[in-house]
């Protein structure tokens, strides 16, 4: 029970289905995530991983049909999210959860002031009238770096930088026990994207702020994270803290990752991409999943899904990793 | 003749185009020349001119001012005919595989679809078998020969689109943000491609993106772009080694490194790239310049070369490339 205090959210074996007419895609299969209070936690993984699903079966905004959480358990703040009802989910979202896009340019009404729409957040979920949630929202627009004289202005007057610090804006305006950012700067340019790590990461600490931040940039996740979960086709590979992933990867996966980034040290040295494929969600194969594209695949691997081992906190899901077979652990480390 | 020419020569080219509000400098006064089997990188952030600078190139959009040579060949004066003859000798790949084929074509009409056009085969079977070739060389199985783009991921299509730009032969390819729409483990299949192909095919490539890591790999020379313009240009490993722009500095500090050590410090730029409308004969950073100095806004700083090719465009550096003013490192 001591759990509830220490975790902001608690994902325990998660499945998701989008049943559609071609078949049964299997967003989510299993999926286990953890963040402890005023942490941030790196989702990371590639297109079709289950990133997004994951961060909308925490809000339940999976699209329902296609989609059907079939099992598992969802814990904010120790209270079970699955058996709230819509009503109650609508008070959860925004107040004590709420979610940034990748795309700032669509997640914003075009027609309406930006000042009122961060106003509308804060009036819906707190006893204000629409004058004192008007002066909140311009005291938010300060905090992420706008000057609230802009808070008149329509989202188009608004450069790509400047849109996704009102959707911030939008997002934390009721101080939220956990934000989601999916990918929150994908659209912007480097320089535009270091501008607003820069005001998430001063928002993390002033408000000692919980995150799941969902990436694919694994020099996004360096910078901001404090725990990493790397998933792959719905499940979680791997999981650890920075220094365990960046400083002692262990699963192929991760490594391919790692290995697939050019080389900011040594610009002629050949990329090691991983080979193939992630394998269609709709057809998974038996046996580990990363089974096909792994260069250390033993013959169990086929045929058995492989444990989680926890060694002091890293978390790895890899036959490699099983204590009978910790000789080929070593041979492993020793890349 | 002592020396060859190279293999393109871009100079003083300049690409307007009309809006409402005025003339909009999207390539405004860029040369530079390419050797070779060699890669220019050119890098810059959206609206920089990037992409209009390599389609300017090719000749998809007709050049303000300026000239293209192309193995010394003056290749903007050429007509539409003279020029359909040069595009062997000049191709393309585009950014997003998802809108760049035609999703009503197969996968070998895709490759095929050049060789009709210039009528390199005499029948459609010699046609097929060089499709066929083509498709072995950038990785694509065979059995796709009758598929269409929706039933393959993004980094089976791209390589179509490598297959379709490889089709003619040509010598040179602008390859335009080629690997940004790809998860990080399908890039470097698709990098890794475009090189051996590289060396195999003795290619001269144009490579246009934003991302700074991938250009570092991929590049032996690299510009940077800022609203139209080249404000630096240098071998890769001295550009990254010792960036002289204030802005290709602020560039590569925002790269985020995936790495838990040796963190650089950040610099954070002020404001946002301004509006290529009309814009003033002065230094086009200026605003966002920590270093900004009263020359600045006066006129506009012109590319200097420095020593080892290093050429700069910023008042901070005279003609011997010290700086006028000292820059807090």
């Amino acid at each position: 029970m001591s759990n509830d205090i220490e975790n902001i959210l608690e994902i325990d074996n998660l499945f998701v289905e989008y049943r559609t007419q071609d078949g049964i895609v299997k967003a989510l299969n299993g999926l286990d995530i953890e963040i402890k209070k005023g942490t941030t936690l790196g989702l990371v993984g590639e297109t079709g991983a289950g990133k997004t699903t994951t961060g909308l079966a925490i809000l339940g905004l999976i699209p329902d049909p296609p989609g059907v959480i079939v099992d598992g358990t969802i814990k904010l703040n120790g209270e079970y999210l699955r058996e709230k009802t819509e009503r109650q989910m609508e008070k959860i979202r925004g107040k004590h959860v709420s979610m940034i896009f990748q795309d700032p340019m669509t997640s914003l009404n075009p027609v309406i002031r930006v000042e009122d729409q961060i106003a509308e957040v804060i009036e819906n979920h707190n006893e204000v009238n629409k004058q004192e949630a008007k002066i909140l929202a311009r005291k938010m627009l300060e905090q992420v770096g706008i000057s609230k004289n802009r808070g008149k202005d329509y989202p188009h007057q608004f450069s790509g930088g400047m849109k996704q610090r009102v959707v911030i804006a939008i997002a934390l305006a009721c101080n939220p026990d956990l934000l989601i950012a999916d990918e929150p700067t994908t659209a912007l340019d480097v320089t535009i994207q270091a501008q607003v790590l820069e005001i998430m990461k001063e928002l993390k600490m002033r408000r000692n702020l919980s995150m799941l931040l969902i990436t694919h940039d694994l020099g996004i996740v360096a910078e901001i994270c404090d725990m990493v979960s790397i998933i792959y086709a719905g499940r979680i590979v791997e999981h650890g803290t920075l220094v365990d992933i960046f400083d002692y990867t262990r699963h192929p996966y991760t490594k391919g990752l790692f290995n697939s980034l050019p080389n900011m040290k040594d610009r002629t040295a050949k990329l090691k991409p991983i080979r193939g494929l992630m394998p269609d969600p709709n057809n998974l194969p038996s046996g580990c999943i990363f089974c096909s594209r792994c260069d250390y695949a033993m013959p169990i691997c086929s045929s058995v899904y492989p444990d989680y081992y926890n060694i002091n906190g890293h978390v790895v899901a890899c036959h490699l990793y099983n204590p009978e077979n910790i000789k080929e652990e070593v041979l492993f480390y020793g890349q | 003749m002592v020396n060859k020419p190279p293999l393109l020569e871009v100079n003083r080219l300049k690409k307007f185009f009309k809006t409402p509000k005025g003339l909009l400098h999207a390539v405004d006064d860029v040369s530079f020349k390419i050797e070779k089997g060699k890669t220019f990188g050119i890098v810059g952030e959206s609206g920089c001119g990037k992409s209009t600078l390599g389609r300017t190139i090719l000749r998809l959009l007709d050049p303000t001012s300026g000239q293209v040579f192309f193995e010394g060949k003056n290749i903007t004066d050429l007509n539409a005919l003279e020029m359909r003859h040069m595009r062997r000798e000049m191709q393309i790949i585009f950014q997003d595989p998802f809108s760049s084929l035609n999703p009503r074509m197969t996968v070998s009409q895709t490759i095929e679809e050049p060789l009709k056009l210039h009528n390199i085969f005499k029948d459609k079977h010699e046609r097929q078998k060089k499709v066929a070739t083509l498709m072995d060389t950038v990785g694509l199985a065979r059995r796709l020969f009758n598929s269409y783009p929706h039933e393959l991921d993004g980094g089976r299509r791209q390589r179509i689109g490598i297959a379709r730009a490889l089709s003619l032969n040509p010598k040179f390819i602008v390859c335009d943000e080629p690997v940004s729409a790809l998860d990080v483990s399908i890039q470097a299949q698709i990098l890794n491609l475009m090189n051996e192909l590289q060396s195999e095919l003795d290619l001269t490539y144009i490579f246009i993106t934003h991302d700074l890591s991938v250009v570092y790999h991929f590049s032996d020379e690299i510009a940077v772009m800022y609203l139209g313009q080249i404000i630096e240009k240098a071998h890769a490993d001295d550009l990254f080694a010792r960036p002289l722009h204030p802005y290709t500095k602020a560039l590569l500090s925002a790269i985020p490194i995936p790495s838990i050590h040796n963190r650089v410090e950040r610099i954070i730029m002020k404001g946002e790239i301004f509006s290529p409308i009309n814009p003033e004969p002065v230094c086009r950073f200026a605003d966002r310049c920590s270093y900004v100095m009263e020359a600045c806004r006066k006129s506009e700083p012109v590319l200097k070369t420095l020593e080892s090719q290093h050429q700069v465009a910023c008042f901070l550096y005279d003609d011997n490339g010290e700086t006028t003013k000292i820059i807090g490192e």
